[in-house]
């Protein structure tokens, strides 16, 4: 065990957890908007439109986050007329690309993850709003959505673990994040199990704070 | 159209190989992931809080950690470990293990974490009167397991298991990283010598949702046989 390997390579590792840190907050941020916005759109009772939401879910969590990457950051680029638009600013950069691929990706799952919140809440709750008077817009966001929210919590967080781990994806699109720093350490000292303790040590730790967060959280908006 | 031509002219054949390699090693990866839970599910449920202890260490930290950093763990010290142990029985040559082992193994390993916890939970959710029933009828602790326990935890964890095998399916995209043509690295070969990136990663998504959508349709087959009687 090359215990001064390990102590070398911590800030260096640490460094890289900030950027792991960034594409995830921000994809999750995006991938929150996506996940409502479809998830509502699962709701509507127009069939070509729950359809295209369903169609959308599906993709997403039928295939791999890695093929999502890949045709976002190689497959975009090779079509000419993108290259000419504002969005190429965004497209050729590795960063953005995985931030597109992984918002998406969770945004997917998020809104499976709100459909079924939504569809859980008892209809006796939005009944006793509509007898209050209260408008139907005004109860979509005042009751059912923390409701709703409340409800998806644990599946949440769950989910916010699983993009953790996801980012660890964008080192293949040349991004130096944790995983990447790591594959980069490994692969120039050969001292994988070294490498694997210190950055395994640092994903673990941030998925027990996400884990602690979460259930704090439950816990302060129990219904109890 | 074209480039999916079998033969020397399309990439067909490749794709389809590449296929088949994809399922063979989500297959042996969900074997070897079994015989992992077929470990530590007995441990995670032990009267022992050691054992306890260390079915928990496997579970949480494979569960916590990126699937990429374990393949990357097994794909660079894979061959160190296994030269380790044959040099403590006085094999010093350079061992190479090739890359579908590697890439069961460590997706093996993966999916027995979330095996393991399915297990556990199906097992726990089992009316404690069962097993006291299949005590008091004197059957061997083989027997009780197998006859009795096994048929009623199948039901319960082939939902959850039809999960896990979506997750081993889908990660097996990751083994590309180690060179193992499989859909992904096969998509990459080809679209790099045609320069045809959107068309290919794009067929390998709707490879992998053939295979997520034909999983599934005998996964629920298998459901509704383990659910007869309720």
């Amino acid at each position: 065990m090359d215990f001064e390997l390990m102590i070398n390579s911590f800030p260096k590792l640490l460094n890289a957890t900030v950027v792991t840190l960034k594409l995830l907050s921000v994809s999750l941020i995006v991938g929150l908007f996506i996940g409502l916005l479809f998830a509502i759109l699962r709701l509507n009772k127009n069939d070509f439109i729950n359809k295209f939401a369903y169609g959308y879910s599906y993709v997403f969590r039928g295939t791999p986050l890695l093929v999502q990457i890949f045709i976002i950051y190689f497959g975009l680029g090779q079509i000419e007329y993108l290259r000419s638009t504002f969005l190429w600013v965004i497209l050729k950069e590795p960063y953005w690309c995985a931030i597109i691929a992984f918002a998406l990706n969770t945004g997917a799952y998020t809104s499976e993850i709100l459909r079924s919140a939504f569809q859980t809440i008892k209809p006796g709750i939005i009944e006793a709003g509509q007898s209050l008077g209260i408008s139907s817009k005004i109860i979509f966001y005042k009751i059912q959505i923390p409701i709703a929210i409340r409800q998806s919590l644990p599946a949440y967080g769950n989910e916010i673990i699983l993009m953790m781990k996801g980012t660890s994806l964008a080192s293949t699109v040349t991004i130096m994040d944790l995983t990447g720093v790591a594959k980069y350490i490994i692969s120039t000292t050969f001292k994988p199990i070294e490498v694997f303790i210190v950055a395994g040590g640092i994903y673990l730790f941030m998925t027990f704070i996400i884990h602690n967060v979460i259930k704090f959280l439950e816990k302060k908006y129990s219904f109890n | 159209m074209e480039l999916l031509a079998f033969g020397d002219t399309g990439w067909g054949d490749e794709l389809f190989r590449a296929t088949l390699m994809t399922l063979a090693v989500s297959i042996t990866a969900m074997l070897i992931g079994f015989s992992f839970a077929a470990i530590f599910t007995p441990l995670k449920l032990s009267k022992f809080k050691s054992l306890n202890l260390i079915a928990n260490i496997y579970t949480t930290v494979i569960r916590g950690v990126p699937e990429l950093l374990v393949i990357y763990l097994f794909f660079f010290g894979g061959s160190g470990a296994i030269m380790f142990v044959a040099s403590m029985f006085g094999y010093n040559e350079y061992i190479e293990i090739n890359a579908f082992v590697t890439g069961s193994f460590a997706i093996g390993i993966i999916s027995g974490a979330y095996s393991t916890e399915v297990f556990r939970g199906s097992i726990q959710s089992i009316d404690k009167g069962q097993f006291e029933a299949a005590k008091v009828l004197g059957l061997s602790k083989f027997k009780q397991f197998y006859k009795i326990i096994l048929p009623q935890m199948l039901r319960l964890a082939i939902p959850n298991l039809s999960n896990v095998w979506q997750i081993t399916l889908k990660d097996t995209s990751l083994i590309s990283v180690t060179g193992l043509v499989e859909i992904m690295r096969q998509s990459y070969i080809a679209a790099g010598s045609t320069r045809d990136p959107l068309f290919f990663y794009s067929f390998a998504a709707i490879l992998y949702l053939l295979l997520t959508f034909l999983s599934m349709k005998l996964i629920n087959k298998l459901e509704i046989k383990y659910s007869r009687g309720y």
